[in-house]
């Protein structure tokens, strides 16, 4: 039956048909795609739209609910602002294959069912692969494909557990599921690996700086957050996501303070800010799973912001390394202030949207007595302050003088700039219409006397720390604090030397795995080229001789 | 009147074309003749299938002679699947040989080309439709040794070579099958497939039936290309004319599995024999072994028709995988991955064609930048690539879907990802590809060179399209599949 558009299918065609226009005819499109799927989303009501069969199994391409609602608006609007973003981009294959890719994303927020979450999962993973790819150069290419093998491998672990699924229980239906089978255990692994958990993590600051200075805008939104969604609607209250997710917050501030490439920097910040995610959907309560999903929404648009401006100064400048960047805020105010609203929100600065949905997170492990939590959570904002609050801004738009004058960047950029930041600020300020789109009811209020003072003080001396360290940032990584703030840094420090500790060790252990990959390859070409012993042209002596061996093999076996 | 008599024209169609192509000599009037045969060939096995779906089985008694004693045409949901699977991919071969023959093969074997076309198309169909074992030996004669001249038509001296090997080793799979059915024969004292069915099962374990078994088994499997019997097929797909390669590639192997899917279900299913015998085991890992070692081999080669062979040895294992579970979704799988994968590879092989036909070499280092000079051919090839591979939307993703079930059903969650993970080593050899023709500037090679010409183009992409096709609306190709897999695994206890 069907009687409704589907917004993601809208965002495909339009992605399919961008890559056969030019001209104003295709900046036109590109526009109007995401506001037509935003519109036809929002005419859409509630319940199970289209249903259908496919390979015999019942199927339900567009079923909407308020937390699909809320995902697929977000995506359609970042499709929006990617597209505005990158209407100076000229890979004409880009933007279309970014729509594509939105729109698989929106398509897997609309499934009902698990096949048809599947198949928007990997027309999702060829679509970003495409948008990586299109940056042209030798690394995107050699990224692209690594890409795509993890997340085709991923694609493969999530097939094979959604197949288990379907023949245990008979049913396509995408519900809550508990770790107590395989199946299931299959089907969280393969959400994980989008999310960028480890041990796989990798693939996200490998991949997405390797983009184009616009690709790399709408990669950071999609791919993560889509398995945000799919976590929370399948495994809300998994206790397993809580430590997943916190390994991944300082995973992502380890790697973030060590790094020196602007947009990897924020590329590990994805990681961080998605583990912020995970322990929510982990913690599971309503509280919980609305700050997940909250944080899900703004994070999307203060990232995109983030890599906005980190892209227009590529853009303009070429450089995309902090050390041969700063003091550009000179020529480039537009972007200065943007970028560092992005900065601000991301630290979740009152009066910005990280403020409002970060704490809901902390929040909900305050309200279930989850002190551990509570406290990792908190001691990571300032972490996360540091790294992307200040390192990036400061590094790449004050700091010394690089003497790299460039200006702002094409109006249709800034345009796409401005209208985040904007949101960033309104979603901060005027933060009850989020608050509504939540899948649960909402009493939180985040502007309390406490609340603020306690996260200004938070920021305030991450802040402090940061510049008081900056001189010596390379020599060494002490910092000598209040007693009274001793327990909002030390939690970090020693968060941050485990993990820097496990940094080295999973580094060396790739470095051991790659060399021993490239050598398994090496002996491989050596065995399946012409002149080895699997792929040689045989004589026919050689291959009769396999016809008789066969033959006796199978006798011997009959006659025992 | 004709109605009834369908089932013999199916396959006295090609027959009687290819004796016609020889009283017409030119090349056009041959070629013209080819091709009808050809879609007549199609629009009879269509009205088969129609009529199977109906009727359940078609048996036709050739010249009247009631069977067990006469030969047997007998058209189930199995082989009427296959029926149209090779007479499809004829009407699609055919059209696309009049500009590719004409630049592959000498002028004046035009006429041979096509004949021995028609001989081939003839003995494969034969080899599907017949219900007697002994026939199904001659059409599978009929069909090697047309077969052989068309590998030995190509323009590379190495085909001759290898259509020598494939001579050998095909004549050697013939005679173990012909042997095979010898011993059957003096068992039980008939040919006919489902009257030996019905007393096979009565004999038991005797020593004649094992070793027809043996015989049957192995001799199919050379023809079917099973690892380790493969070695005839890479070079003979890379060296023959490109039209050969890709009609051969998409219905010989398939039409052999499908004898050796009747002897082992239909025939010997019903005997307790399939219980005692480790068949299955040894299936399987053969099987494996081609999933994954045949794959890697593509990844490797330095030549399209070469990784494309590679491929088709990988991708035959799957099928036998499948066949080796005798489950309903396995078999499912089985059955519809060779439909998908005989689509599949011939489009691809058809590409590869079209790729020859412009560059003149399908060599990896000459074919670098290749998408700038030709974008249609090298979107299909990453189109089939896709189906290859098993991505949503393509053919190839409904059979692997079947394969993870079937493989689950069998209770083993470590056997549903050998199929997932061969699709990944798939996706590595894709990509050597991409990388080639995607990212290398053009070589001094592809200096003038345009995209392939409607001829072959149309054809080609005709077949992709399909591909899709079958991997949206997988209903029509899984339907029929089921339905087979159910007639097959009906002949079990």
């Amino acid at each position: 039956m069907v009687d409704a558009l589907h917004p993601g299918v809208l965002l495909i065609v339009g992605g399919v048909l961008a890559g056969a226009l030019r001209g104003r005819l295709r900046a036109g499109l590109v526009l109007a795609a995401p506001l037509a799927a935003l519109a036809a989303l929002w005419a859409l009501p509630e319940g199970r739209l289209w249903t259908g069969e496919f390979l015999g199994l019942p199927v339900a391409p567009l079923a909407v609910d308020r937390l699909s609602r809320l995902f697929a608006t977000i995506f359609g609007l970042m499709a929006f602002g990617g597209a505005l973003f990158a209407l100076a981009q000229s890979s004409r294959l880009e933007v279309a294959a970014a729509l594509v890719y939105a729109g698989a994303a929106v398509g897997v927020t609309l499934a009902g069912d698990l096949v048809t979450v599947f198949v928007f999962w990997e027309l999702m993973a060829i679509g970003s692969t495409l948008v990586i790819w299109s940056a042209g150069t030798a690394g995107a290419r050699a990224a692209s494909f690594r890409y795509l093998m993890v997340h085709l491998f991923g694609g493969v672990v999530l097939m094979a557990g959604i197949a288990g699924h379907v023949a245990a229980t008979g049913s396509t239906e995408f519900d809550r599921m508990a770790l107590d089978s395989p199946t299931h255990w299959l089907i969280l692994a393969g959400f994980l690996v989008n999310a960028g958990a480890p041990p796989l993590s990798a693939w996200l600051p490998d991949a997405y700086p390797e983009a184009s200075w616009s690709g790399t805008v709408f990669l950071s939104a999609f791919t993560t957050k889509t398995a945000v969604y799919v976590l929370m609607r399948g495994f809300p209250g998994t206790e397993l996501l809580v430590w997943v997710g916190l390994f991944m917050v300082f995973y992502g501030i380890v790697y973030a303070l060590l790094e020196n490439d602007m947009r990897r920097i924020l590329a590990y910040s994805i990681v961080n800010q998605v583990g912020f995610m995970v322990t929510g959907i982990g913690i599971g309560t309503e509280m919980a799973l609305n700050g997940a999903a909250a944080h899900a929404f703004t994070h999307i648009v203060y990232k995109a912001l983030l890599l906005m401006s980190a892209g227009a100064v590529l853009y303009r400048t070429g450089e995309r390394l902090c050390s041969n960047l700063g003091g550009l805020f000179q020529s480039m105010p537009l972007t200065t202030i943007c970028g560092t609203i992005g900065a601000l929100s991301i630290s979740a600065f009152p009066l910005t949207s990280g403020f409002v949905s970060k704490s809901m997170i902390g929040q909900a492990a305050a309200d279930g007595h989850l002190a551990a939590v509570w406290f990792l959570l908190a001691a990571a904002s300032a972490g996360v302050f540091l790294h992307a609050g200040i390192k990036f801004p400061w590094f790449v738009f004050f700091q010394k003088d690089s003497g790299l004058r460039p200006p702002d960047p094409p109006l249709s950029m800034r345009l796409a700039m401005v209208l985040f930041a904007a949101l960033c600020i309104g979603l901060g300020v005027f933060f009850r219409p989020l608050y509504a789109l939540l899948p649960f009811p909402v009493e939180y209020v985040p502007y309390t006397a406490p609340h603020v003072v306690e996260m200004l003080q938070l920021l305030l001396f991450s802040g402090l720390a940061f510049f008081v360290m900056l001189g010596w940032l390379k020599r060494t990584r002490t910092i000598t604090l209040d007693t009274d703030w001793a327990y909002r840094r030390l939690g970090p420090a020693l968060a941050a030397g485990g993990a820097a500790a496990l940094a080295a060790l999973t580094d060396a252990l790739e470095r051991l795995g790659r060399w021993a990959l490239a050598r398994a390859i090496a002996r491989a070409a050596a065995a399946f080229d012409d002149a080895g012993a699997l792929a040689r042209t045989r004589s026919t002596g050689t291959m009769v001789t396999w016809v008789a061996l066969l033959l006796a093999a199978y006798l011997i076996l009959y006659y025992l | 009147m004709i109605g009834e008599h369908l089932p013999a024209l199916q396959v006295v169609v090609p027959l009687v074309a290819a004796p016609l192509i020889v009283l017409a000599r030119r090349g056009a009037a041959a070629w013209l003749i080819a091709t009808i045969a050809s879609f007549v060939s199609l629009a009879i096995a269509l009205a088969l299938f129609v009529e199977v779906r109906e009727a359940g089985v078609v048996s036709y008694a050739l010249g009247s002679w009631a069977p067990p004693w006469g030969i047997e045409y007998r058209i189930d949901a199995a082989n009427s699947v296959v029926l149209v699977l090779v007479a499809l991919l004829a009407s699609f071969v055919a059209p696309y040989a009049w500009r590719s023959a004409a630049f592959e093969v000498p002028e004046d074997q035009h006429y041979l080309c096509y004949a021995m076309f028609c001989l081939c198309l003839a003995g494969l169909l034969g080899i599907a439709i017949t219900g007697d074992a002994f026939n199904l030996f001659v059409f599978l004669e009929i069909s090697s040794l047309s077969s052989y001249v068309l590998i030995a038509l190509g323009r590379d001296r190495r085909a001759l070579l290898s259509a020598y090997q494939y001579l050998i080793v095909g004549t050697i799979g013939a005679t173990f099958y012909v042997i095979g059915v010898g011993l059957l024969y003096l068992e039980t004292g008939t040919l006919n497939i489902a009257d030996l069915a019905a007393r096979v099962a009565e004999v038991g374990t005797e020593r004649p039936v094992l070793a027809a078994l043996a015989f049957i088994t192995v001799g199919l499997s050379l023809k079917l290309a099973l690892f380790p019997l493969h070695f005839w097929l890479p070079n003979a797909y890379a060296y023959a004319p490109s039209i050969v390669s890709a009609f051969l590639a998409g219905t010989a192997t398939k039409v052999s599995i499908y004898a050796l899917l009747r002897f082992y279900f239909s025939v010997f299913g019903a005997h307790e024999l399939f219980e005692v015998l480790p068949m299955g085991a040894i299936l399987l890992a053969l099987s494996v072994a081609a999933m994954m070692l045949a794959s890697l081999g593509a990844v490797f080669q330095d030549n399209l028709k070469h990784m494309l062979a590679y491929s088709s040895v990988g991708q035959i294992g799957y099928i036998t995988f499948g066949i080796s579970l005798a489950n309903q979704p396995a078999l499912t799988g089985s059955v519809v991955h060779l439909v998908n994968h005989g689509v599949t590879k011939t489009a691809l092989f058809l590409l590869a064609g079209a790729v020859a036909f412009r560059v003149r070499s399908v060599r990896f280092e000459r074919l670098g930048g290749l998408a700038r000079a030709m974008p249609l051919t090298c979107a299909g090839i990453v189109a089939g690539g896709f189906s290859l591979i098993g991505v949503p939307g393509t053919a190839g993703f409904v059979s692997k879907w079947y394969f993870v079930l079937g493989a689950l059903e069998a209770g083993s969650w470590s056997m549903a990802f050998l199929p997932v993970v061969s699709s990944l080593i798939a996706l590595w050899y894709m990509w050597r590809f991409v990388e080639v023709a995607y990212f290398r500037a053009p070589g001094p090679a592809l200096a003038g060179v345009k995209e392939a010409p409607p001829a072959l183009l149309v054809p080609s992409l005709a077949l992709i399209a399909v591909t899709v096709f079958f991997g949206l609306d997988a209903p029509l190709t899984v339907g029929a599949a089921a339905q087979a897999a159910q007639v097959l695994l009906g002949g079990i206890r």
